[in-house]
């Protein structure tokens, strides 16, 4: 008996440690995510200003602003989004609608998670030999679209298919039954059904492509580029200014440094934030 | 009395209809092999760019090569400075993030109550849309100087400190996928352990991550393909020396962090450029056989609980 009671109390004694160091190992994570996001705003509010966000950098870029950094990040996600959504869409509904059970879709799956894993330095290499030299687009917003769009590609499909998944089979086959296609139910009954998820998705994708650095290091960037005029122009980006400013300016200019991370963190944070609140909101609204 | 013009029109919207149909159908089914067409492409041009590296260079050479001089006259292109920086970088970011990820996933998915459990994941997965860039100017501007005062070092520019942040860019994917995993086992399982008289422990750790842990290696994998593939805290945080790493604290090359800062700058069509391609195939080759280790784990987990 006494042994017994023992063994509840030791048993009680472990569980009480487990909880407190998986619980201490959760809040470590989310300590550190806000911390991250409260040392930015800290150290970059400062330099936030009307004239930050609108000009562009002015004296060997140790002042002025960074508009053209802005507008070429913004430029470069809806190049990307209009390459990827498309196609990454219809994929979803491939794979979630047509798709036949066996290997051929199993390889589908593979190499859509594959592509997820793909080291975006790889992208980079890749966007640079097919689109900037064989395509001859040279380094230029389409080019850093296109191979930010590779690289956003699995997260859309991925989102796009769970979503539609997501849908319950009652709808589907009540518009079949109404003599609607199969086509016809996907896109007039499934997709609208399914649209909160996949724009969620997507947006998380294409939010996460806006921060990348690397694909674009090769084939869409430069130090100091005016405002593009056409999409085959080189541009500026958030990102890259930031690498740029961080590591090899000649003159050290802290405030443009945690300005631009601020901004991009920002811009990051806000689009994530909206895209959720949005989605679960949605999700509120329509219940099967 | 019939109409015809509009007979005809009842006629044809149909037949235009299904012509659509048939074309919007066979758009589906080509993007729905995009994923396909987008690898393979990869691996021809790295292959094609990397073709002359592989002839006069040899990938052997390349890849047990211990010297990286690729502009001197006598240029070596040698990858294990790389490799091994790469290697201390991954084991560093791994060590720490492994248990920590793990656990934090445990808590998530086992102890933390509703409110809790949804907070936490959507601030755990904001930590995945920060962008790389930035953590490394973190790593910077806080980190690297310590390191270098904690250890009594010539520079904080090292394996350790870009380890540390890979890591904490890692966690996000370890922490999701892990807890999928946890979650993903049956409650019956769970509720079968509790009323046997165990505690809530005991049935997470006999029972629960047992079931899981085939799920927990994935996201292991995942996260160390991740890690490993990491470019730009590597390139600003590791110091890039070409010297092949013996300790963490020194500072070392990575083959992404190689990569990315010597692309720019090399002549398009020469020898260095196209080690450079070799160098990202060895890099994709890698990555990819753990990304195809994880998913084939994931999925026989996933059949595991599919009854």
């Amino acid at each position: 008996m006494k042994a017994s009671t023992a063994r509840v109390k030791r048993a009680r004694a472990i569980e009480s440690v487990a909880k407190t160091i998986t619980g201490l190992a959760a809040f470590l994570v989310v300590g550190l995510v806000l911390f991250v996001i409260g040392y930015i705003v800290y150290r970059g509010a400062g330099s936030i200003s009307w004239e930050f966000l609108t000009q562009p950098p002015r004296k060997n870029m140790t002042a002025g602003g960074i508009w053209p950094a802005i507008w070429g990040t913004m430029l470069l996600t809806f190049w990307t989004a209009a390459f990827s959504l498309p196609i990454g869409v219809m994929a979803g509904i491939y794979l979630a609608e047509y798709a036949p059970r066996g290997t051929f879709t199993r390889v589908v799956r593979l190499s859509i998670a594959n592509m997820a894993g793909v080291p975006s330095i790889v992208y980079g290499l890749f966007g640079l030999s097919l689109f900037v030299l064989t395509f001859g687009f040279g380094r230029s917003v389409i080019a850093g679209a296109l191979t930010l769009a590779c690289l956003t590609l699995p997260v859309i499909i991925t989102s796009t298919e769970e979503a539609l998944r997501q849908v319950p089979k009652d709808l589907r086959q009540a518009s079949l039954a109404l003599g609607a296609s199969r086509l016809r139910t996907i896109v007039r009954v499934v997709l609208p059904a399914a649209a909160p998820g996949i724009v969620t998705g997507s947006i998380l994708g294409l939010s996460r492509a806006a921060g990348e650095t690397a694909p674009i290091l090769v084939t869409a960037v430069a130090f100091y580029a005016p405002i593009p005029s056409t999409v085959f122009g080189e541009t500026m980006a958030l990102p890259y200014h930031l690498y740029i400013m961080a590591t090899q300016a000649v003159k050290p200019a802290p405030h443009i440094v945690w300005g631009t991370a601020l901004v991009l963190v920002a811009g990051v944070g806000i689009i994530n934030v909206a895209a959720a609140t949005w989605r679960s909101r949605q999700r509120s609204k329509i219940r099967w | 009395m019939a109409d015809t013009s509009t007979t005809g029109r009842r006629l044809s919207r149909p037949a235009f209809r299904r012509a659509a149909d048939r074309v919007v159908t066979q758009l589906i089914g080509l993007s729905g092999i995009a994923a396909i067409v987008i690898l393979a492409a990869i691996t021809v041009f790295l292959v094609i760019n990397s073709s002359r590296a592989l002839r006069e260079v040899g990938l052997w050479n390349m890849v047990s090569g211990t010297d990286w001089f690729p502009t001197s006259e006598h240029a070596k292109f040698g990858f294990l400075p790389a490799e091994v920086g790469s290697l201390w970088v991954t084991a560093v970011a791994m060590v720490l993030c492994i248990p920590v990820g793990v656990a934090a996933a445990i808590y998530i998915s086992e102890f933390a109550g509703r409110r809790t459990k949804e907070v936490t994941k959507s601030i755990i997965e904001f930590m995945a849309a920060v962008p790389s860039v930035v953590l490394a100017l973190l790593g910077i501007a806080l980190l690297a100087p310590h390191v270098r005062e904690w250890f009594n070092l010539d520079t904080g520019l090292t394996a350790f400190t870009a380890g540390i942040v890979v890591g904490a860019m890692a966690l996000p994917t370890i922490i999701t996928i892990s807890e999928d995993a946890l979650h993903a086992v049956p409650k019956d399982l769970r509720t079968g352990s509790l009323a046997l008289g165990n505690t809530q422990w005991q049935t997470v750790y006999k029972v629960v991550l047992p079931s899981a842990s085939s799920g927990i290696f994935a996201a292991v994998m995942l996260g160390l393909g991740r890690a490993i593939g990491e470019t730009m805290v590597v390139l600003i945080l590791a110091g890039n020396s070409g010297i092949i790493p013996d300790t963490a604290l020194v500072s070392a090359r990575t083959m992404p962090g190689t990569i990315a800062g010597e692309m720019a700058e090399v002549v398009q069509g020469g020898l260095h450029y196209s080690v450079l391609f070799a160098m990202g195939l060895v890099l994709f080759t890698v990555t990819f056989a753990i990304n195809l280790a994880a998913d084939i784990v994931l999925e026989r987990q996933r059949k595991k609980w599919r009854r």
